[in-house]
């Protein structure tokens, strides 16, 4: 996902291709709920990257090419959108290549999953389902290398070695340089995986290696990037798009009369509304196209649009939640978990708490808005795009433009930001209709406004937890009722029930140690579209149970570290489908169990880190969080000051255990980042609705922090367990889901107030 | 007709007055380096120097720049290495890289206007600017780092 990082879910692209094979949409929701059960009883289950449409690759002809300069080329599959996947793929490949930093380059692979294997960037899963395909791909063209030296020389393999863009003869000591051998390499066939000598972890050069420059760093600085809102063509066209402010909403009768008159404008455009369920369709509405996007902003401010707003015109966040609240008050919720006996456990309890949490719809506003350019003619069909899904979106241009796939082309630019908004390729179709529209090259660009109101919101949730404690204060009974609109339902029409992968978000998979669990689904129907938003239903479940769980330890006098230890409970490893988490981010539960040792260990780091316990001054105050996401452990201590109702955070300590690291830096910046982002979902950043329309615009209104709301210090701890040889866990996301829940354990430290919705906004102000 | 001197190149332009010169110079002069982030003075995405003072591009009309000299990132320096472009370099600090332009053009004109830069100076001048993948510790570090090596 992404961040991104990005925040996607495997399920979820299952549900993408299962649409495409025309699946209806009953069995598309059992197909997204529990793919290795609709298997064959006898075929073999498959998970990681086996598992992703069009799995692995690892071919090194697909990814490495040497020019006779020795210049390195890195074919990148994954799109780049902060993550520093160029950067790190390219460290993985140049290291088992044995090849200069210095001379290595990177290229961007088009949308061709045949080719590159799986290239949905989401999830958190680039190097978790590449390291492997690419230290191989690495290995093999090393190996081509020095046969092709070995056979120049008349001596055996053996005798022969690959280092420094050079390959040696280690009895004679010649070489001979990587340029020289590229051409006769080249001719050689691939080796046979089975025999490949992949590198000894301890002589790795790049790889763990906390110094590697961004391959981006110089054209980032000089401004001669290409993000997809950057590409220029011959004869290119400008375009915006005036979209029904209502989902689900078209238009009556449009006047463009004033609009054909600005200076620039060329044609008005009527583009038709979605079908339901919406995917990934345009959202219809009137298309201004123009000499430039000025005169196209112009352009759509004269037009006289009358819209009918449909079946989602009352939506308003205000009601909704009042909605939500009364469907987590009821038992008749969908059964989700049942262990033990809440019922009972919970009637024998000494004490009973409970607690309900609000989490708003966000928007992911990636700092480029959605932006493409299309060219369609005479058959085919080029777009330059900020995608995150390279070949959903080739696929879907294929359908909508009638054309084979061949005939398609997707270049993916750099991503200004993606975070899950990315994932969707809407506004790339926007484009190539114009462009088929107008025989010309179209850019379409989304100003701020029409990225904050017509996005792909995360979710809106109420988490009601309940807890029944023993007369010493431990946790016996649990019960957790969680209702939010589905992911879901962008791909089936109303479908009310949380989908596996967004409950096994760090609700079905929460390893607690506590007899009697329980968890409830009751419905909730969409009003918007519903999309992934970097870590997706980590966020609400993560604030609702590391809330709760502080809550608990309030409750009895505890210390919440402690508590949160005894909740987690005794270093153990936990088959996520023997507690009701039959999906595991799509890996295997034997190579991937949760950890409590490792979850256990990150809070500590925190805990140290941040000097827990210690006496701060009024208005000051600490708290903790703790989450497993991703297939990664990370904690997170905050501190906070609250000074007249503002919250201050002079400090962030946050630790991650996601195995052994490819790219140290990088991991570093993922948890940064994660840190603002959640600093701004705690404090900041929410969308309202009313009468079916986002009430947000603009950054204006839609507060990110600034240098000046954001934490002064942030401090990352990288705990590693497990060698290069151990699966790798996700980096992109699980850094945010406990960020909020901490803060709102701190607030509560400084001031005793209970933050159980968010963001805090002005709560705190008297 | 509007005259202007963009990196150093005499340009004129006949055509609606009221277009910020954001748009100008990307679809008129191609010069994409200068971003689009919210278009109404929020995110400093568009930053450029204005006759040397860091200017939100999104929101200047062209008419205001005739006769004025506009520098972009592309043209801050020649050969990427102003001491902001180093330092940035140096610490990673970016991630998607989009706000970056922006966040350098602010910065530059921020450390070669003032001698001694305090925290205060930084956060509130680079407050402008903002950064939706979280890259104000490095942007902070940065600064701190190409100051110094100005005074140097
Ligand atoms: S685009 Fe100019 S300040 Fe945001
Ligand atoms: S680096 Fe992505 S917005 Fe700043």
């Amino acid at each position: 996902m992404s961040n991104n990082p990005v925040a996607v879910a495997r399920i979820a692209n299952v549900s993408r291709r299962s649409i495409l094979l025309g699946l209806s949409a009953g069995s598309l929701v059992l197909a997204v709920g529990l793919p290795t059960l609709s298997r064959a009883q006898d075929a073999p289950v498959e998970f990681g990257a086996d598992a992703m449409p069009n799995g692995w690759r690892d071919d090194p002809n697909v990814f490495v090419s040497i020019a006779d300069d020795g210049i390195v080329t890195v074919t990148v599959h994954r799109s780049e959108m902060g993550q520093g996947v160029r950067t790190s793929i390219a460290m993985v490949v140049a290291d088992e290549l044995e090849a200069e930093w210095d001379m290595v380059r990177v290229t961007q692979a088009p949308g061709n999953e045949p080719r590159y294997g799986n290239q949905d960037t989401d999830g958190s899963r680039s190097l978790r389902h590449f390291f492997d395909p690419m230290r191989r791909a690495g290995a093999s063209a090393r190996t081509m290398l020095e046969q092709a030296a070995a056979d120049a020389w008349n001596v055996p393999l053996s005798e022969v070695r690959a280092e420094g863009h050079v390959v040696r003869h280690a009895g004679s000591d010649r070489t001979m340089s990587y340029g020289k051998l590229a051409t006769a390499a080249a001719a050689l066939p691939v080796p046979d995986r089975e025999g490949l000598r992949l590198k000894d972890p301890a002589t790795f050069r790049y790889v763990g290696k906390a110094d590697i420059g961004l391959v981006d760093n110089d054209d980032i600085t000089r401004g001669t990037t290409t993000y997809g809102i950057d590409v220029r063509r011959e004869g290119m066209l400008y375009a915006v798009i005036a979209r029904p402010p209502v989902f689900g909403g078209r238009v009556v009768s449009v006047d463009d009369s004033a609009a054909l008159q600005v200076a620039g404008v060329e044609r008005v455009v009527r583009l038709d509304p979605p079908t339901i369920p919406a995917e990934f369709q345009p959202l219809g509405g009137i298309a201004v196209i123009a000499r430039n996007t000025w005169a196209a902003i112009k352009g759509r401010e004269a037009l006289v649009i009358e819209w009918e707003d449909g079946p989602h015109a009352a939506y308003s966040s205000e009601d909704f939640e009042a909605e939500l609240e009364a469907a987590v008050q009821t038992d008749d919720g969908k059964l989700i978990l049942n262990r033990g006996d809440v019922g009972a456990a919970l009637a024998e309890a000494s004490t009973r708490i409970v607690a309900e949490y609000y989490i708003p719809h966000l928007a992911q506003a990636p700092m480029e808005p959605p932006a493409a350019v299309a060219d369609v003619h005479d058959g085919s069909c080029e777009v330059w795009a900020c995608v995150q899904a390279p070949q959903v979106t080739r696929l879907r241009l294929a359908q909508r433009m009638e054309l084979p796939e061949e005939d398609v082309t997707v270049n993916v630019t750099l991503l200004g930001g993606g975070f899950g908004r990315k994932s969707k390729p809407d506004f790339v179709l926007e484009a190539a209709i114009l462009s088929r529209e107008v025989g010309a090259p179209v850019k379409l660009t989304w100003t701020r406004e029409d990225d904050l109101q017509h996005s792909y919101y995360h979710t809106v949730s109420v988490e009601r937890l309940e807890a029944g404690l023993d007369a010493q204060g431990k946790a016996v009974a649990w019960l957790h009722r969680t209702a939010a609109p589905t992911i879901g339902s962008i791909f089936a029409p109303d479908p009310r029930q949380k989908l596996p992968f967004e409950l096994g978000m760090g609700l079905t998979n929460m390893p607690l140690d506590i007899p009697n669990v329980r968890a409830e689904n009751p419905q909730a129907p969409a009003h918007t579209r519903i999309g992934w938003y970097r870590s997706v239903s980590n966020i609400p479940h993560a604030f609702a149970i590391q809330s709760f769980i502080a809550e608990l330890a309030e409750a009895t006098g505890r210390d919440p570290l402690e508590y949160l230890l005894e909740v987690i409970g005794p270093a153990r490893l936990i088959d996520p489908s023997e507690i009701g988490d039959v999906w595991n981010y799509g890996e295997s539960p034997e190579r991937y169990p949760i950890d409590t040792g490792r979850l256990r260990k990150v809070t500590e780091t925190v805990a140290e880190a941040i000097g827990w316990g210690r006496q701060l001054p009024v208005g000051s105050g600490l708290g903790l969080a703790a989450h497993y996401s991703f297939v990664s452990h990370v904690a997170v201590a905050t501190e906070v000051e609250v000074v007249n109702g503002e919250v201050h955070i002079p400090r962030v300590e946050i630790a991650i255990d996601c195995g052994a690291h490819v790219n140290p830096d990088r991991i570093r910046s993922q948890m940064e980042g994660a840190v603002i982002m959640g600093v701004g979902q705690a404090l900041t950043t929410e969308i309202t609705f009313q009468d079916g329309r986002p009430q947000q615009g603009n950054f204006d209104s839609y507060l990110i922090p600034r240098m000046e709301t954001a934490p002064r210090e942030i401090n990352v701890h990288l705990v590693s367990s497990g060698g290069y040889d151990q699966p790798l866990g996700g980096v992109g996301e699980p850094g945010l889901p406990p960020i909020a829940p901490s803060i709102a354990n701190a607030i509560f430290a400084a001031t005793g107030t209970r933050i159980r919705r968010l963001p805090v906004a002005d709560q705190l102000r008297s | 007709m509007i005259t202007l001197t963009v990196n150093g190149m005499e340009h004129s332009f006949d055509g609606d007055p009221e277009m910020p010169l954001l748009w100008y110079l990307r679809d008129e002069l191609g010069l994409t380096g200068t971003k689009f982030g919210c278009g109404i003075a929020q995110c400093g995405a568009c930053t450029i120097h204005l006759d040397g003072y860091a200017t939100f591009a999104c929101i200047t009309p062209i008419s205001i720049a005739d006769g004025s000299e506009v520098r972009t990132i592309e043209g801050l320096t020649e050969k990427g290495d102003h001491p902001v472009q180093v330092a940035w370099r140096d610490l990673n600090v970016s991630q998607c890289g989009y706000c970056q332009a922006g966040q350098i053009m602010q910065a530059a004109a921020l450390v070669d206007s003032t001698p001694d830069l305090t925290d205060e100076d930084i956060d509130t001048v680079m407050s402008a600017n903002l950064c939706r993948c979280g890259t104000y510790p490095r942007i902070r570090a940065a600064i701190k780092q190409a100051a110094e090596a100005r005074t140097e």
